[in-house]
């Protein structure tokens, strides 16, 4: 394998030299895109220049022995083009490579998740690629900066060098409920992008008991996550009675912070509460 | 790394044999990818497979000028891009011929999310150029590609296609 590269190598490096004696065409071997650039053209006559390659293909009637200047954003894709020239007995073929211009252009900046809770180790991504201003893929290392400021305006920032136009971080949720804000920037190029963030499970769950005519009064305290944030209203919660062998669960949704139910009230009853994972304090009734 | 070569180039020969096309030396080197994210052989085996296969798409929509044989296999930038080049071409009177003598393709970038993947991929190529029917150059060449790829509904497809300065 390397061994056919290296020939193909010493083939095209023939192919590049022929077919005349005499060089026709001169050019530079690299220019950055959208730069300008002139060919110098010998001998005589009406001929046809061709640039072509898999980001362009340009022609251009020429007159032998003039310089074709090609002005400023004429040649913008990046990647290797075939230069080819035409008339009056000449036919020479020179390559040309084109850069991604220097300067970034443009972002494409993917953030996930879009919601997530909060608190959560390494629990944000974003990920960039980092384009020219002519949507070339600049595969120089470039310095990426990625911010992320939660509700609370505090900013986490990561510094992460591109790899072949690539880069990508891991940022942690924070601890309160809400937008954060998301920003991957490259020199004067930013893109942002909203991560919601939201309470986590219940950290703690405390219901109390109170007589209610016939019934008991179950109701909890304000529930809240582990980083005090109030669990959204509709979370349910699961109030179950045992009594007798004889088991009632009546589940009912957060209101205002908190979750209450009025159950029968048997004396001897033992009452339990829980939410999602976290099991909450059990009561036994006495009256 | 032998037995992924053999199994691309078998693949690549199928695709090789459906295209009519003298079929292509196929390298693949282990997958070198920085990030959080573990990149399954079947990921990668399906990506190279996609990529290989869109060469095939590539130089006949080159040849034909016809945009649309790259539907399947190109998004994003790279299709508009090649759409351009293959308008360009036809207004020029021109059409290419790319018929990709040998790859070494390596997975080098796999993000967090799942949905890109970056290859690089050392190309020998020939590439002709014709003027109508008249053919007026030709050239071998090499070049060090950068791809990246996305996930379709049922296969990779390139978004940035694009080779780098060596």
């Amino acid at each position: 394998m390397r061994a056919g590269l290296t020939i193909l190598a010493a083939t095209f490096a023939v192919a590049a030299a022929q077919p005349g004696a005499a060089q026709n065409l001169t050019l530079p071997s690299s220019i950055a895109a959208g730069s300008a650039f002139t060919v110098q053209t010998q001998g005589s006559g009406n001929g046809t220049l061709y640039i072509v390659g898999l980001g362009q293909a340009i022609k251009r009637d020429v007159q032998l022995g003039s310089t074709v200047f090609f002005a400023a954003g004429s040649l913008y894709g990046a990647g290797q083009y075939t230069v080819v020239l035409t008339g009056a007995g000449a036919n020479e073929t020179e390559a040309l490579t084109v850069t991604p211009s220097p300067d970034p252009g443009a972002v494409s900046f993917l953030a996930r998740p879009s919601r997530l809770p909060v608190g959560l180790q390494d629990g944000i991504t974003g990920a960039v690629y980092v384009f020219d201003p002519y949507k070339n893929l600049i595969t120089k290392p470039e310095n990426v900066s990625f911010d992320l400021t939660g509700p609370d305006g505090k900013t986490q920032t990561r510094t992460v060098p591109t790899v072949l136009g690539a880069a990508w971080t891991e940022l942690d949720s924070t601890a309160h409920q809400g937008n954060d804000k998301f920003v991957a920037r490259i020199g004067s190029v930013a893109s942002t992008r909203v991560v919601g963030q939201v309470p986590g499970d219940p950290c703690s769950l405390k219901m109390t008991a109170s007589p209610a005519g016939q019934d008991v009064r179950l109701q909890t305290d304000p529930i809240r996550d582990c980083s005090g944030n109030a669990i959204p209203d509709g979370t349910i919660v699961t109030f179950t009675e045992n009594y007798r062998g004889g088991e009632s669960t009546v589940d009912v949704p957060i209101k205002r912070g908190i979750a209450q139910v009025e159950m029968p009230a048997h004396p001897g009853a033992t009452i339990s509460v829980a939410s999602g994972v976290m099991m909450g304090n059990q009561i036994r009734w006495e009256r | 790394m032998l037995k992924r070569a053999v199994l691309f180039g078998a693949v690549l020969s199928t695709a090789s044999l459906l295209a009519g096309a003298q079929q292509p030396t196929v390298t693949v080197e282990p997958p070198h990818v920085d990030g959080p994210r573990k990149l399954a052989d079947q990921t990668a085996q399906a990506v190279v497979r996609d990529y290989l296969q869109s060469w095939q798409a590539m130089s006949k929509a080159l040849n034909q000028n016809n945009a649309g044989l790259l539907g399947a296999d190109f998004v994003g930038l790279a299709k508009e891009k090649l759409a351009k080049t293959i308008d360009q071409q036809a207004a020029a009177g021109i059409h290419t011929r790319y018929v990709d003598r040998s790859h070494d393709v390596q997975v080098v970038f796999y993000s967090p999310d799942g949905l890109s993947i970056e290859l690089t991929d050392q190309v020998s190529y020939d590439v002709q150029i014709f003027n109508h029917d008249k053919q007026i150059a030709t050239r071998q060449a090499q070049g060090r590609y950068v791809v990246v790829m996305t996930p379709a509904q049922v296969r990779w497809m390139v978004r940035i296609f694009q080779t780098e300065a060596q």
